[in-house]
């Protein structure tokens, strides 16, 4: 469990145990602040097992999400004009961002996921190898969906990947910072720009992991997260119609992901359906490239070839 | 001739100018235009679309011969055959020209007297272009003054790619005045030009010039005339009508052979100039075997079968 | 004057039956509960012949025998041997396909030259591509041993009937999966061909599968829960509307919808090609192409030039019988299609846009339209967002580089965009900015099987063509 004196969920029993702490207020992260939610509401964040007061995290409102969509597409010029290689290196900086902050994120999926520090500290080892997995993908997944294609005629033909642009997407419940780190890392690396939705009940990895974006060189906007409740703020981005794709891996309820998919057809949204029950729930399989595509479009170039 | 002024006159006034003007034509694209020009090739031409296109092939002719071997006797049997091409059939047309080399015009002059046909003569250091000035004007005085109606001449290949282009240029104006009357058709050969571009801009080097008609090849490099070639020259034609208000004619030479052939570049002509220049005055063929094809395709029209090669005269 | 006398393409070359049922576990069966409509020639409304609009027993049917020849046959079969069945279809297509072009033309209303010299090679050259790949999925890129999807449930349009028929059976087929198609309903009659071509090769049973009708049946069979993928080409309203129908199912869906493509020419455009281009662009198949370059954005400085050009080149367009070899443009494919062209292009008129239109003499029966040109247009007005899907072309100026993106982009569709420059840089340079599935640079309308076709935004997901097509076809 988390150590009386580092920053974080705090026993209740104060001055007899020791120094009181300093208790860490988890607000949303947009545009690169971090502001708490226009709606001026929150909600409550317990241990795994229902036992502690962890926090409050903030309770996203739709005009929230409105928000984080607008600096979310102010983001993606600029983002996804950078060359893959400084892209690499950015993600490559959260992961070093990440590593420094190893014992925090320890002590909060250990309370989020009640596992003890050794399964905690597998975990959190797992996520930061997935984000450097991811980041050193920047500058090859051209080269591996890229293609020069064979036409039968004197053209020089080819196709590359570009980002698709703003994605929604719902985190994994459970899986409160691997799973995280596994939808948010493909959606951002190739020069996408993301509004993420934690975990509803296990929000507070995600908000550190959002600290972690702040102080990596990650262009504010390029990933904002809101906390708050699936059911409320998932539908305003399944139909906002400058959403360009829709992750809904953390959509546990089959009628919700239904609707949302469906709403999400009005503007033909790229929509990427939960995984099927009982599918790596864990998060712990190395991926296949089907995320990072999900995240790509395809350009198909043709010019001739004369003199 | 009387040369009327046009918005394009100061484009010769230094080398400099001509050559901004001729490398800020539009450039073309290789693969665009011979898609075009293959698309153009799928015409159908049938029936009496097709005899229409025969006949006024045949009148389009400039029967051929530039040989280091002719003689007088070749001379006459050709001219003999540019005025009478088919003897079984006296609806047949006479050709539009004979073309030979200077020496031997006051041949063919004799025996096309009185038909109609011109009589057309290669100049200036034909096929190659490479010599003294003097000599490539005097070339074409005396053919001139031995009665040739039309000079093909040949504009200097090696000054074009070295970006001479004004030098080019006065070259083809004063042949044009050695010419006197006579009809100046000035052969570009293209197959050297090597690009598209450079046909766009030797065809309005020649026309600014003033030349009557433009030319593709001497018929002695290959590639000589192609139908992407022919469609940039005949839209180089196009667009100086409409700035400068002249209209320059268009002759294709070499490597057409069959009737089919010729039929195709009428429908280049059609569809890129339109019928205006479907006349002898403004476009030829330069060729020597395309006439029997010509005349065996009208036979095999009238008649409804294909023809015997022998009924047909070889000259 | 130099006329182009008629040059008929003949008719006699196909045999066009009274009626066809539907083609469903390897025959032509009658329908249970479907019920007959007439095919017409749109270019002289002649009635061809009758063909059945399946009812949703008719596609509980076939979707139960590509289920079974699925399960029992074609998943089983390796690739290698699947390969050899395309193969074999690619050939017959190529030994029949002037038959194919004729009766292409003849239900379609698209001109014979077209049909034979556009249509039918790729027709024959997607079978030729896919067969190759049947037997080399685990070197694609998908894993080392991709498996189908099942059975595929696929609805094509109107304007390319046996080629869109071939963007979709082609790979379904090779990655394994069996199908059923529903064409158009307004062109049936090359897809019953095709099921004849799949007897003549061999096919085992059920692994094609075709039932014509009109919207009901496509909806039947994309709500059919037997159906494990959804390909879908046509507009992007019925597109929205499949998403919306797949939706909580675990159906994967591919769509190829609807474009307004801008074909961008630059003052230092190789002007002649850059013309044949926009031509090409819009008034190819009489402007029924989802690619169609329909917004012509020229650089002001250049815009007279090129409007002078272009009009003078529509005057040499031939419009009539599509039989006929020398024709260029042919028929509307229906009196609906035909409807909406003049409504818009009537709403164009009313919202200032200058009219143009060649000079054609129209055929007294059948739907035609002439080539028509919009200047003075912008974005604001109707003909430069809406897709037409005629030969209706709206031409808009910019004055720079990024202003032409901007406007090219300023769109919901996102297709595919043209490009004339004779600037390397600045081909590249709007290439990459260009928000379209298909950047065609110097050139227009280009297609191979090769070569990734499809949209982003709101012109639909999913890619056909290349080894990018195989991914809508495996369980990836």
């Amino acid at each position: 469990m988390s150590d009386v004196s580092t920053p974080g969920p705090e026993s209740s029993e104060p001055a007899a145990q020791g120094r009181l702490g300093v208790r860490k207020t988890y607000k949303l992260f947009i545009g690169g602040a971090f502001p708490r939610s226009e709606s001026g509401r929150s909600y409550e964040i317990r241990s795994a097992d229902g036992e502690r007061f962890l926090a409050n995290a903030a309770r996203a409102s739709r005009k929230d999400g409105r928000d984080a969509v607008q600096a979310a597409r102010s983001a993606l010029g600029r983002w996804s004009a950078a060359t893959a290689y400084n892209r690499g290196q950015v993600l490559y900086r959260v992961a070093e961002m990440l590593e420094g902050r190893r014992a925090q994120f320890v002590g909060e999926v250990g309370d989020a996921e009640e596992l003890d520090d050794a399964a905690a500290g597998d975990v959190v080892d797992a996520a930061i190898d997935r984000w450097v997995w991811y980041a050193g993908w920047s500058d090859k997944i051209d080269q591996v969906d890229g293609s020069s294609n064979p036409v039968a005629g004197p053209y020089f033909d080819f196709s590359v990947p570009e980002p698709t642009g703003v994605a929604a997407l719902v985190a994994p419940q459970g899986s409160s910072l691997l799973g995280l780190v596994s939808v948010v890392a493909p959606a951002i690396v190739t020069g996408g720009t993301c509004v993420v939705l934690a975990s509803e009940r296990s929000p507070l990895p995600a908000v550190s992991l959002a600290e972690v974006l702040a102080t990596s060189d990650v262009p504010g906007g390029v990933v904002n997260l809101l906390t708050g409740l699936v059911d409320e703020v998932a539908p305003w981005l399944a139909s906002h119609g400058d959403v360009d794709a829709i992750d809904l891996t953390g959509v546990d309820d089959d009628g919700l992901a239904a609707d949302l998919e469906r709403a999400a057809a009005g503007n033909l949204k790229r929509v990427l359906r939960p995984p099927v029950a009982g599918a790596d729930a864990g998060f712990t399989a190395e991926p296949d490239l089907t995320r990072l595509r999900f995240f790509l479009e395809t350009k198909t170039v043709w010019h001739p070839v004369g003199i | 001739m009387v040369v009327t002024a046009s918005p394009l006159d100061d484009v010769t006034a230094s080398a400099d100018t001509l050559r901004r003007f001729l490398h800020g034509l539009p450039p073309v694209d290789q693969v665009g235009a011979e898609a075009r020009a293959a698309a153009l090739a799928t015409r159908s031409i049938k029936t009496t679309a097709k005899a229409f296109a025969l006949d006024l092939a045949v009148r389009m002719v400039d029967l051929t011969t530039l040989e280091g071997q002719d003689t007088p006797g070749k001379v006459a049997a050709l001219s003999a055959k540019a005025r009478r091409p088919d003897p079984g059939d006296p609806t047949c047309p006479p050709v539009a020209a004979v073309c030979v080399y200077g020496d031997l015009v006051p041949v063919a002059v004799e025996v096309l007297r009185g038909s109609g046909v011109h009589v057309a003569a290669v100049a200036t250091a034909f096929p190659s272009g490479r010599a003294p000035l003097a000599v490539k004007l005097a070339d074409t005085r005396a053919a001139v003054a031995a009665g040739a109606d039309e000079i093909d001449m040949v504009i200097d290949r090696g000054a074009f790619l070295s970006g001479r282009y004004l030098e080019v240029h006065d070259h083809i104006a004063e042949t044009k005045r050695a010419c006197g009357d006579a009809h100046l058709k000035v052969i570009l050969e293209t197959g050297e030009l090597a690009t598209y571009d450079n046909v766009r801009r030797a065809s309005w080097l020649a026309m600014l010039a003033g030349a009557d008609l433009i030319k593709t090849s001497t018929g002695k490099v290959s590639p000589a005339a192609t139908r992407p070639v022919a469609l940039v020259m005949l839209e180089a034609v196009r667009d100086f009508e409409r700035l400068g208000g002249r209209a320059v004619g268009v002759k294709v030479a070499g490597g057409i052979r069959t009737a089919k052939d010729a039929i195709r570049y009428l429908v280049v002509v059609n569809e890129t100039v339109g019928d205006a220049w479907l006349t002898p005055d403004r476009f030829r063929f330069g060729a020597s075997s395309l006439l029997n094809d010509l005349l065996m395709q009208r036979q095999k029209l009238a008649t409804g079968h294909y023809a015997d090669p022998d009924e047909f005269t070889l000259d | 004057m130099f006329d182009y006398a008629p040059a008929p393409e003949s008719r006699s070359i196909v045999d066009i039956a009274p009626s066809y049922g539907l083609f469903i576990d390897g025959e032509m069966v009658d329908p249970i509960d479907g019920v007959p409509f007439k095919t017409v020639n749109p270019a002289t409304e002649e009635v061809l012949s009758e063909v059945v609009a399946a009812g949703p027993r008719d596609v509980d049917r076939a979707v139960a025998a590509a289920r079974s020849a699925y399960e029992g046959v074609w998943s089983a079969l390796p690739g290698r041997e699947r390969g050899k069945y395309l193969y074999r279809i690619a050939r017959l297509i190529q030994e029949r396909s002037r038959e194919l072009a004729v009766l292409e033309t003849v239900d379609n209303g698209k001109p014979i030259r077209e049909s034979r010299d556009a249509d039918l090679p790729l027709v024959a050259a997607h079978f030729f591509y896919y067969a190759g790949w049947a037997d080399k999925l685990g070197h694609a890129g998908f894993g080392a041993a991709p498996r189908p999807l099942g059975v595929a449930g696929q609805v094509i349009p109107w304007n390319f009937p046996l080629l869109m028929l071939a963007w979709k059976i082609a790979p379904a087929l090779a990655c394994g999966n069996t199908v059923v198609l529903k064409p158009a309903e307004t062109t049936p009659l090359t897809a019953l061909a095709f099921a004849d071509i799949c007897r003549q090769a061999d096919l085992p049973p059920g692994v094609v599968n075709i039932v014509t009708g009109a919207g009901e049946t496509g909806r039947a069979l994309v709500e059919h829960p037997g159906v494990d993928k959804v390909a879908f080409t046509g507009s992007t309203a019925v597109g929205r509307e499949i998403a919306r129908l797949v939706a909580g199912t675990r159906k994967k869906v591919t769509l190829e919808l609807g474009g307004k493509a801008a074909n961008v020419v630059f003052d230092d455009a190789p002007i002649d090609q850059a013309v044949e281009g926009a031509v090409n662009g819009i008034f190819f198949n009489q402007g029924h192409v989802c690619c169609a370059g329909s917004r012509l954005l020229v650089q002001e400085s250049v815009a007279d030039e090129v409007l002078d050009r272009l009009k003078r080149r529509l005057g040499t367009l031939r419009l009539g019988d599509p039989m006929d070899k020398n024709t260029d443009i042919g028929a509307i494919n229906s009196p609906e299609q035909l409807d909406r062209i003049r409504a818009l292009s009537d709403v164009g008129e009313q919202e200032g846009a200058e009219r143009w239109s060649a000079a054609c003499d129209l055929p007294e029966r059948g739907w035609w339209f002439p080539p028509t040109v919009f200047t003075g247009v912008t974005q604001a007005h109707r003909i430069a967002r809406e897709e037409i899907f005629g030969p209706v072309l709206s031409v808009l100026t910019f004055r720079t580089p990024a202003e032409a993106v901007e406007k090219a982009n300023n769109t919901p569709y996102g297709l595919s965009a043209g490009v004339w420059t004779d600037k390397g840089s600045r081909i590249l340079w709007m290439a990459q900015r260009l928000r379209a599935g298909v950047v065609w640079a110097n050139t227009f309308n280009r297609f191979d099987p090769a070569s990734p076709f499809g949209g982003y935004k709101q012109s639909g997901y999913g890619r056909e063509g290349g080894r990018h097509g195989l991914g809508a076809y495996l369980d990836v």
